[in-house]
C-alpha cells in the first residue's frame, strides 16, 4: 500500500521529480529479500547500494534482483579513502548501466566514520563535471557545503550524528543552517535513529531523509520502513503547513520604545 | 595463463575473453562491472576483449549499503 | 552583477499590498523564528508590526548585545572637496547650488588629519562630490597616503567606482566604503537626478558589489528616507545588504538610514520618515541580519541617537560637519546638510559611556603585506 503522497511538493534532484522524501538504503538487513516489501511499505523511490568486488565462492544472489527498476538507484562510493578512489568506484558504478547518481562518502576514519570534506569537494568537482548527479555525504560544514554546491553538487547530505549510532540530529543547529543558506536539497544522512528524528528533520526543513540502520536493526524492518515513511511525509506537511508561533513570556525589562510616545522634542 | 582476478591469481584457459570469464564464474553480464587493467571496460566489448597474461581484472556487483 | 535581478523580481509584485496584507499574527510568527528570509522581513515592515514595536525593539537589542557587545565604534567624517557635476535635487552640493565650492590640498589635508586624531579617533570616512577633475584617482590615492599616517581604518564614500578603481584604492590604504543608492526606485532615481553621471541608476546600484569583488573589508549602504516610500526604501535595502552579503559572506556589510536633514536647495522630501517608522525600519533590519552594522549619523540630533544607540547601532560619527575642511576652518560654508548633533568626540564618549556602552576608538589596523 503506498499512502497518499502529495505530487504537488516533489523534490527534483538530477532531473527527476521525488514524490517521496524518504531515501532508503539495501545495507545490514538479514536478508535482501525483505526489500522490495520495504520499498513498498515506506513508498522509497531512492536506494542506496555499495560496490564490491564479486565473491566468486559464495552464491550469486545479487541485491539487484530484489530492487524494482523503478527506483533510482544510488550508489555509494564507500570503501574510498580519497577523492581518487571516490571517483573510480563512481565510475564504475555508472558503468553497471542503473544511472548516473552518485553518493560520494569518503571516509577514511574508522572510529566514527565521518566524512573527508576536503576530498569530498575534490571528487565532486570532477564527478560533476563528468555528468554525475553528484550527492555527496558530509559533516555539517557551511563553508564545505558552500564549496560542494559551487563544484556542482545536486544536494548535500549531511549526518544527524555517525553512521550507526542512531543518535538522531545532534548536529541540528548545524544543519538548520546549511538548510537556511544553500539552495541544494539538504537531505539528511546518518544517524537517524527514530522516525520522530526523521520527522524532526523534515519540520525543520530538510528536502529528505536517508534511513539504513534504523530500518534494518528494528525488529519488524518492514513496519518500522513503514513508520519512517508517514514520519516523512509528516514533518513535511508540517513544515508547509508553518508552525504557529511560540508566546515568551513578557519582558521584564524596561521599555525602549518609551521614547518615541513621549512629549514631541 | 596467470591473470590477476580481485586481488587473487587465477589460472586461465589461453583466449579466454571476458565473457567467456564470466560464464565460468556462473555470473551473468548484465550483473556485473568490469574493469581490466584499470580500464572501464563496457558491456559491448565483453565478448570481444581477451584476456592475457598478468592482466589485472576487478569484478564488482552492487551490494546492499547505505 | 545581480542586484538588479533581485530589484526587478520585487518590484513586480505588489509591494504596498503585501505589507498591507500582513496580520499581527504573521509578525507573532516571525518574531518567533530564529533565522529570518525576505517575506519575514517585509513582515517586520509593514503597518502590522508597528503594534509590536517594543517586542522588536527588545529583541533586536538583545540580538545586537549578543553579536556585538555593548560597543559602539566611533568615526567621523572628512570632506576632502564638494565639486561636484551633478544636478541631484535633493543636494546641497548640486552643481546649480550657488554655494563655495572647496577642495583641500594636501596641506589642508594634512591640517585636518592632524586636528582629527588628537580626539583620539582612528577610523576617518572621507566624502567628496563626484568630480573626475576636483577628486580624481590620483588625488584620492595622494589623500589616503596622508590619512594613512594618522588613522587605522579608511572608508570612503565618494562616487562609484570601477572594480579596478576599488582594488587600486584598496591597495593604496582603503578598507571601506560607503554608498547610498539614495532611491531604489528605479524611476523616481531618474528624475532626482537630472543631469550627470549619477543619472545612471545602474552602475551605482552595482558599485557596492563591484567593491566587494575588489575585497573591501567593509560596505556599507543605504537609501536617503524621505525620498520615496520609508518601508520600500528599507525592504530594498535590507534585500540589497543581504544579497551582498549571501555572494560576498567574507565582507562586513552595514546598513545606515540616513533620514533628510534641511539643507541648501529647495527640495522638500515627498515621504518624510518618522521616528516610529525610523525605529521599526532599523529593529526590523538588525532582525533580518543580526550581524549586520548599523551606523546612526550626526543627521540625527543627540537626544534621539542616545534612544536609538540600544536598538542595534554598532558604529556613530562624533564631531561631525559636513563642510569642507570644517575640522579646521571654523567657516561659514555650505555643507552637504545641516548637522543636528553637535557633540565633540569627548563628550560622544562620555553620554556614551554614561549609558552604558564602551567607546571604540580603533577597532582594528590593516597590516600591509
Amino acid at each position: 500500500m503506498t499512502a497518499f503522497l502529495n505530487a504537488g511538493d516533489a523534490l527534483e534532484i538530477g532531473g527527476k521529480k521525488l514524490t517521496s522524501r524518504l531515501f532508503t538504503g539495501t545495507g545490514k538487513y538479514a536478508s535482501d529479500t525483505m526489500i522490495p516489501r520495504i520499498i513498498e511499505q515506506s513508498g522509497s523511490q531512492v536506494i542506496t547500494v555499495a560496490l564490491r568486488r564479486v565473491d566468486f565462492q559464495s552464491g550469486t544472489d545479487n541485491v539487484m534482483k530484489h530492487i524494482p527498476t523503478s527506483v533510482t538507484l544510488l550508489p555509494n562510493t564507500s570503501g574510498a579513502r580519497d577523492a581518487d578512489e571516490a571517483v573510480r568506484i563512481a565510475r564504475l558504478a555508472r558503468a553497471a548501466g542503473c544511472g548516473n547518481w552518485i553518493k560520494i562518502e569518503v571516509i577514511s576514519d574508522n572510529t566514527y566514520l565521518l566524512p573527508d570534506g576536503y576530498e569530498t569537494v575534490k571528487a565532486t568537482g570532477i564527478l560533476a563535471n563528468e555528468g554525475f548527479v553528484v550527492l555527496p555525504y558530509i559533516n555539517p560544514d557551511l563553508m564545505v557545503a558552500r564549496a560542494l554546491v559551487n563544484a556542482g553538487a545536486a544536494a548535500v547530505m549531511p549526518l544527524g550524528s555517525p553512521i550507526g549510532s542512531n543518535r538522531g540530529l545532534m548536529t541540528r543547529e548545524m544543519i538548520r543552517i546549511l538548510i537556511d543558506e544553500l539552495e541544494v536539497p539538504v537531505i539528511v544522512d546518518a544517524g537517524i535513529g527514530r522516525p520522530s528524528q526523521a520527522c524532526e528533520a523534515m519540520e525543520m526543513g530538510a528536502a529528505a531523509c536517508l534511513v539504513n540502520t534504523a530500518i534494518a536493526s528494528a525488529a519488524d524492518p518492514v513496519a518500522m520502513a513503514m513508520a519512517f515513511g508517514e514520519a516523512v511525509r509528516a514533518g513535511r506537511r508540517a513544515f508547509l503547513a508553518g508552525p504557529g508561533a511560540e508566546r515568551e513570556k513578557a519582558s521584564a525589562s524596561s521599555p525602549l520604545t518609551g521614547f518615541l510616545y513621549q512629549e514631541a522634542r | 595463463m596467470r591473470i590477476n582476478v580481485n586481488g587473487q591469481c587465477e589460472d586461465l584457459d589461453e583466449g579466454l575473453t571476458i565473457l567467456g570469464f564470466l560464464h565460468v564464474k556462473k555470473l551473468e553480464p548484465r550483473e556485473v562491472v568490469v574493469e581490466l587493467n584499470r580500464t572501464i571496460i563496457i558491456k559491448d566489448d565483453f565478448d570481444t576483449l581477451v584476456l592475457k597474461e598478468n592482466d589485472n581484472l576487478e569484478v564488482l556487483r552492487f551490494v546492499g549499503g547505505g | 552583477m545581480g542586484f538588479y535581478d533581485v530589484y526587478k523580481q520585487w518590484e513586480q509584485k505588489d509591494v504596498d499590498g503585501l505589507l498591507k496584507s500582513v496580520t499581527s499574527d504573521d509578525v507573532l510568527r516571525t518574531l518567533a523564528k530564529t533565522r529570518l528570509h525576505e517575506q519575514d522581513y517585509l513582515t517586520l515592515l509593514a503597518p502590522a508590526a508597528q503594534e509590536h514595536l517594543e517586542a522588536m525593539a527588545q529583541r533586536a537589542h538583545d540580538q545586537t548585545v549578543a553579536q556585538f557587545g555593548k560597543t559602539v565604534v566611533l568615526y567621523t567624517p572628512m570632506y576632502l572637496s564638494n565639486y561636484c557635476v551633478n544636478h541631484c535635487l535633493y543636494c546641497g552640493f548640486n552643481a546649480r547650488n550657488n554655494i563655495s565650492r572647496k577642495h583641500l590640498d594636501a596641506g589642508e589635508v594634512e591640517e585636518e588629519a592632524r586636528r582629527i586624531s588628537e580626539t583620539g579617533l582612528k577610523h576617518i570616512l572621507i566624502l567628496t562630490g563626484e568630480s573626475r577633475t576636483w577628486a580624481s584617482m590620483d588625488y584620492l590615492k595622494t589623500c589616503v597616503a596622508i590619512l594613512s599616517r594618522y588613522f587605522t581604518s579608511i572608508a570612503i564614500e565618494i562616487y562609484p567606482l570601477e572594480t579596478q578603481e576599488y582594488r587600486e584604492l584598496i591597495t593604496a590604504g582603503v578598507d571601506a566604503m560607503t554608498l547610498y543608492q539614495e532611491t531604489y526606485n528605479e524611476a523616481l532615481y531618474d528624475r532626482l537626478h537630472v543631469k550627470g553621471p549619477k543619472k545612471n541608476y545602474r552602475f551605482r546600484l552595482d558599485a557596492p558589489e563591484r567593491a566587494c569583488e575588489a575585497r573591501m573589508r567593509s560596505v556599507n549602504i543605504g537609501a536617503l528616507l524621505g525620498l520615496y516610500k520609508g518601508r520600500h526604501e528599507s525592504f530594498y535595502t535590507g534585500l540589497h545588504a543581504w544579497y551582498l552579503q549571501k555572494h560576498y559572506p567574507e565582507v562586513d556589510i552595514s546598513v545606515s538610514f540616513p533620514r533628510m536633514r534641511p539643507h541648501t536647495g529647495s527640495f522638500n522630501p515627498d515621504y518624510p520618515v518618522d521616528d516610529v517608522n525610523l525605529v521599526q525600519a532599523i529593529t526590523a533590519l538588525r532582525l533580518f541580519m543580526p550581524r549586520a552594522g548599523i551606523t546612526m549619523s550626526t543627521r540625527e540630533n543627540a537626544e534621539f541617537r542616545n534612544q536609538i544607540l540600544p536598538l542595534g547601532v554598532t558604529r556613530m560619527s562624533a564631531g561631525s560637519t559636513t563642510v569642507v575642511g570644517g575640522h579646521t576652518q571654523k567657516n561659514q560654508d555650505t555643507g552637504q546638510f545641516d548637522i543636528s548633533d553637535e557633540r565633540t568626540v569627548d563628550q560622544m564618549a562620555l553620554s556614551l559611556s554614561s549609558l552604558g556602552y564602551q567607546p571604540v576608538f580603533k577597532d582594528w589596523q590593516a597590516i600591509k603585506a
